[in-house]
């Protein structure tokens, strides 16, 4: 329906919206949205890709295991997180430092 | 024309809620708009004939890892704090070189020669990967599943409150 240009822009967009939450957030779950962003932003590529590149489902199964490694992912940082909230009781990544102490 | 206007609706959902996620100061504000520009991802795969991802996409990320997200922010900061509020660091610096990125991507994808297959749209990807799954992937689709059970261990003990 559209061409292939127009959805690798807006996958651009939304890993270049990533990346600005990933290196200015100081919240540590906030930097997480912000690495669900990039790889949503990877699975538009490679969901354009499948469709423009003559419907081939191979790029379906990788934009799937993306989703279960960004649930995996989730799963393990909330877990970091939370133990980091209870060790230092904070979740900002600049004020866990204490091995640079 | 509807299906037009419908679209790129849909992108302006995305892209507007996406940079709410990453501008708000507050966490919880983000956590919603999250959710938007989740569905809106889904609505572009729809538009893309991928339904069988558009579904996973809407049971996977909004169902599953948008809850843990929320219960993350509810679990580690204190429930009294209604406005649970984030600041962000050196946003000059971060949006300079997030725009330098954001021009270089796009003049790539602009000035690159991609060879465009034009195919019929197909009536349905979920017998075809199910095809994939069970003959090409096989592999990889069980040592997702032997991942997803080590994350689930993982993460209990992780999360567990003392040793």
């Amino acid at each position: 329906m559209h061409d292939l240009n127009t959805y690798l822009i807006i996958g651009a967009v939304l890993f270049t919206l990533g990346l600005f939450g990933v290196i200015t957030r100081r919240n540590a779950i906030a930097v997480l949205m912000g690495v669900e962003l990039i790889l949503n932003a990877a699975n538009i590529n490679f969901i354009a890709f499948a469709r423009f590149g003559g419907m081939n489902l191979s790029g379906h199964i990788f934009a799937m295991f993306v989703i279960i490694m960004a649930a995996v992912e989730a799963a393990v940082a909330l877990a970091i997180i939370i133990n980091l909230y209870n060790n230092l009781g904070t979740v900002n990544i600049d004020e866990a430092d204490t091995l640079k102490k | 024309m509807a299906a037009t206007l419908i679209f790129w609706a849909i992108v302006l959902l995305t892209v507007v809620s996406a940079a709410w996620v990453v501008l708000s100061q507050n966490l919880i504000y983000s956590a919603v708009s999250l959710l938007f520009t989740f569905i809106g991802i889904a609505g572009l795969y729809v538009f893309m004939m991928a339904d069988f991802i558009a579904a996973t996409q809407v049971v996977i990320y909004v169902g599953g890892i948008l809850v843990l997200i929320i219960f993350g922010i509810m679990l580690t900061h204190r429930i009294t704090h209604v406005r649970i509020s984030h600041k962000s660091v050196q946003r000059g610096i971060g949006a300079l070189g997030a725009i330098l990125i954001l021009m270089g991507l796009v003049k790539m994808i602009i000035t690159s020669p991609w060879r465009v297959i034009h195919s019929p749209d197909p009536v349905g990807t979920t017998a075809g990967i199910g095809k994939l799954l069970m003959i090409d992937y096989l592999l990889p689709f069980e040592v997702a599943s032997v991942l997803l059970l080590a994350a689930l261990i993982g993460a209990a003990r992780l999360a567990r409150k003392g040793d």
